[in-house]
């Protein structure tokens, strides 16, 4: 169970620029949910994401997962228990390395990175079959060095690194906008297998509409800084596109827009 | 030939230079000017031990400990107090500069009497008559292929891999759970532990240590990788490791034949265009793409 309590964040504090995001910010996230993320430009949804993860602090407030309170820990202690992927594709894998030499980086994810060889040659059939399973030729291209890869082809591998070792939480930041819409169903089916497989707890932010109503256990959207929908099992799945857009226009009506 | 064993010895020395200078420049993406300080700090360590008359082979060991804990200085002052990593690297190499005196105990330190790694009694027992003119350079080649040997077993590790990732991508080594600031520390200890380990031989191999041995070491260095790894681009079979390295040698030979043609005092300014002239030449030119390409 992820939970944040009582968050406050501001940015630019204590100067003329200074605003409010985050005003006793609440929001609980069980085991097992797969929770989609929708909302306006600057509504929140990756500050929330930050917060969880550690990317950005927060004015007050806390974020427990179960009833260990994280708030403090570092970002890269909490990634331990965390899996993300990005919307650059560029930020999910190492270009100047091959594709074998990543997947090997990723499966020691949690263990030590001593003194031993990077790459252990049995996992290799491992390897090529969760690359297989993509359907993108890249278990036959091992030694070729991941920045000549497509955007697709690596948002595809940063998916499988980022949920390679066992973790509880993915976190997803609109980790399809930067695809052409094949591709972006591609990986969207792609992490529902894997959600569903690992039973991850999952927090997608997404603007397309339509795979916040088609993926995922529970529907959030949000507008300035507040959660205005949420939207649980059967409630959830009994709402349409059409439904959530007009509420989308409404709120975009009352900012101007 | 004395002139090309010369150009040789220098090359090479200045090559597991070129190897640290590597490190940072090419995998981490720092520009670490601490190499003009931790170059020499290598040297005074060895001038304090083989004063002392501590076994030469000893020194090699004491400097490369000494340039790592240089670079973790560098690597603290960037990642804990959060300086800027072209600023870390000057306040290191500024303060290496009285550290070495200290250490050397004056800026000059004569090594002639003293047994080095090229010359003491147990050399003189192993080397055939006939090859002792060559046994500096063989003692040189053999320090420079097992420098370079263990440090590409080292990119091949798992703690390797990360090194390698942290420059290319420092989100993906957070995203592993690593804190990136421990990982950039560890490469710039065994960047600037390379380079004070060419700093001792250096000074061995000329039988002085000299305070400003490290000015213009970085120049050396960067010079060497950017040679290296521009000329050697196509041959994909070479190392990066071997291309630095053999870049090391064309620019140490560059420069010894322009100075054949020119007075010493030229040194710098020759160095400064040969430079220029690498960086141009070595920048990647883009093919021209027609504009009007289907048009």
């Amino acid at each position: 169970m992820l939970e944040l309590k009582n968050v406050y964040k501001y940015y630019n504090p204590d100067t003329v620029n200074e605003m409010c995001l985050f005003r006793d910010f609440n929001l609980k996230v069980e085991k097992g949910e797969f929770v989609s993320v929708v909302g306006s430009n600057g509504s929140g949804k990756t500050s929330m994401l930050n917060i969880i993860c550690g990317s950005i602090p927060v004015e007050s407030g806390q974020i427990c997962i179960g009833d260990k309170d994280i708030t403090r820990e570092k970002e890269y202690r909490r990634n331990e228990r965390i899996g993300r992927v990005y919307q650059n594709p560029a930020i999910g894998t190492c270009p100047s390395m091959s594709i074998l030499e990543n997947m090997s980086l990723a499966d020691n994810k949690g263990k030590v990175y001593g003194f031993r060889r990077g790459t252990n040659k049995t996992r290799i059939s491992y390897y090529q079959e969760l690359l297989a399973r993509l359907n993108l030729g890249l278990e036959d291209k091992l030694e070729v060095k991941v920045g000549a890869l497509s955007g697709g082809q690596r948002q595809a591998m940063a998916l499988l690194m980022s949920t390679m070792t066992p973790i509880e939480f993915l976190i997803l930041d609109e980790h399809t906008a930067a695809l052409d819409p094949k591709t972006a169903e591609l990986i969207m089916e792609l992490t529902d297998k894997i959600v569903k497989e690992k039973h991850l707890t999952t927090i997608m932010v997404t603007h397309n509409l339509r795979y916040a109503m088609e993926y995922g256990s529970r529907l959030l959207m949000m507008h300035q800084g507040e959660v205005i929908l949420d939207k649980k099992g059967t409630e959830k799945s009994s709402m349409t596109v059409e439904d959530v857009l007009g509420l989308f226009n409404e709120i975009s009506i009352e900012c101007g827009n | 030939m004395d002139f090309v064993i010369s150009i040789m010895e220098q090359g090479l020395i200045y090559g597991i230079l070129a190897l640290g200078v590597y490190i940072t420049y090419k995998i981490l993406d720092f520009p670490d000017l601490t190499v003009d300080g931790s170059f020499p700090l290598g040297g005074a360590v060895t001038a304090f031990l083989l004063t002392r008359g501590a076994n030469p082979y000893l020194s090699l060991f004491a400097a490369f400990l000494a340039g790592a804990l240089a670079g973790v200085c560098t690597g603290l002052i960037h990642v804990k107090c959060r300086v800027r990593d072209l600023l870390s690297g000057i306040i290191m190499m500024t303060a290496l500069w009285t550290i070495n005196l200290y250490i050397a105990g004056t800026a000059n330190v004569p090594l002639f009497s003293q047994e080095t790694i090229f010359k003491n009694g147990i050399l003189e027992k192993v080397f055939p008559e006939g090859l002792q003119p060559y046994s500096t350079l063989l003692i040189i080649i053999i320090l420079m292929l097992i420098s370079k040997f263990l440090l590409d077993a080292y990119l091949q590790t798992k703690s390797g891999y990360l090194l390698r990732a942290v420059g290319d991508n420092a989100t993906l080594v957070i995203s592993l759970a690593k804190d990136q600031g421990n990982v950039k520390i560890v490469g710039l200890a065994l960047a600037n532990g390379l380079v004070s380990l060419a700093g001792s031989i250096f000074c061995q191999e000329e039988r002085v240590f000299e305070i400003s041995m490290g000015t213009g070491a970085i120049v050396i260095g960067l010079a060497s990788v950017i040679i290296g790894t521009s000329i050697f681009r196509k041959f994909t079979m070479l190392k990066a490791t071997s291309a630095v390295i053999t870049g090391s040698v064309i620019y140490k030979a560059c420069v010894a034949i322009a100075l054949q043609n020119f007075e010493p005092q030229a040194m710098k300014l020759i160095t400064a265009v040969l430079f220029l002239v690498i960086l141009i030449v070595g920048m990647e030119r883009r093919k021209k793409v027609k504009t009007d390409a289907g048009a």
